[in-house]
């Protein structure tokens, strides 16, 4: 077994545990704590996948923003989770979504698959080229020499090229949900700190100085 | 935290490497990992440590609540905007080649601007009104 397999294993086995733990604590304080566990060791495993741009994204966001703004709801509401009656359907349920879960995975290519459709395909190779080829960039501008399409980005971090360039309408509807979501929040949580300070009024005067967002 | 030196210190040292990290981040996303979504939730999580550590109020006199309130739509405008530009220049929506020379380039960089100006207006404002919340209560 190669160390690399070790890390691989051993990281596993560190969220599977911690998942256990997760789904077992009746205190919410200790879940949150360990949700951003369970955050940095997805960032570490991601790492060893060569993906450190969503090993990034997975430890500012999941180890970083989301714990902190988990706590600040455990601020707000009861940090112990109320016993619940275990029932046989909830069993069920889990049981089979799970095994649905697990039944698609099969049809995944397994891991290190040289011949996965991620590699083989003749898109891959095209935006590798058109990424990668900064030296080819005035060619394939003068003569359109380039075998793909005569693109080229000419920007080395190809995940940035994907993201930005080839999927920017993607990338633009994700900006467009974080947007939603701020909103949502802004309006559910602004709304409830106007009426807060006086229930007994029914109609309560816009507050004006709310700045040039609204 | 007023007494929690240990901690404001560390914190002062801190933030000032983090925001420049965010920034690096933001404009080395061409060349190495990390992009506009990354650098924005770095940005805000130094806001964020200084409103923990500081306090709420502290932080809103850093960065106003207008301000990222407006940031919030900002972003997505600014997005959108580089597609629309793309257009009149006689392109499709967001074909950064119509943008002119070293179009691809620039139009990347402006698109992650407005993707950063998003996110971290976005987490510093639900981080704002949690707080805000909180002291209500």
């Amino acid at each position: 077994m190669s160390g690399e397999q070790l890390i691989d294993i051993v990281l596993l086995t560190l969220l599977a545990s911690t998942a256990i733990a997760i789904a077992r604590l009746r205190n919410l304080l200790a879940t949150a704590m360990l949700t951003g566990i369970f955050s940095l060791l997805g960032a570490c495993w991601m790492l060893f996948l060569d993906a450190p741009d969503v090993a990034f994204t997975e430890a500012a966001v999941g180890a970083g923003m989301s714990t902190i703004l988990i706590l600040a709801t455990l601020c707000v509401v009861n940090a112990e989770e109320k016993p619940s009656r275990e029932s046989p359907i909830a069993l069920v349920a889990v049981l089979l979504t799970g095994g649905v879960l697990v039944y698609g995975t099969l049809d995944m290519p397994s891991y290190g698959d040289p011949d996965a459709p991620a590699t083989t395909s003749p898109i891959t190779r095209i935006y590798l080229d058109s990424a990668n080829a900064p030296s080819e960039q005035e060619e394939g501008h003068a003569a359109g020499s380039n075998p793909g399409d005569g693109f080229v980005v000419g920007i080395p971090n190809t995940v940035t090229t994907v993201l930005a360039s080839f999927r920017g309408y993607d990338t633009m509807g994700e900006t467009a949900v974080i947007f939603t979501a701020g909103l949502g929040v802004l309006m559910v949580l602004a709304g409830a700190r106007h009426r807060r300070p006086d229930p007994s009024m029914e109609i309560e005067p816009e507050p004006v100085d709310e700045g040039p967002g609204k | 935290m007023k007494n929690h030196v240990i901690l404001r210190f560390v914190t002062k040292l801190l933030i000032p490497h983090i925001l420049l990290y965010a920034f690096y981040v933001q404009w080395h996303g061409d060349f190495g990992p990390g992009g506009g979504f990354q650098a924005g939730v770095i940005f805000a999580a130094a806001i964020v440590l200084y409103g923990l550590i500081f306090g709420l109020q502290a932080a809103e006199r850093a960065i106003r609540p207008g301000l990222v309130q407006s940031g919030v739509a900002l972003g997505l405008l600014l997005y959108i905007g580089v597609g629309i530009a793309s257009m009149l220049l006689g392109g499709e929506f967001l074909d950064y080649d119509a943008l002119g020379h070293d179009g691809q380039h620039h139009g990347i960089l402006l698109v992650e601007t407005g993707v950063f100006i998003t996110v971290a207006s976005v987490m510093i404002t639900v981080f704002y009104s949690f707080a805000e919340l909180i002291r209500r209560q």
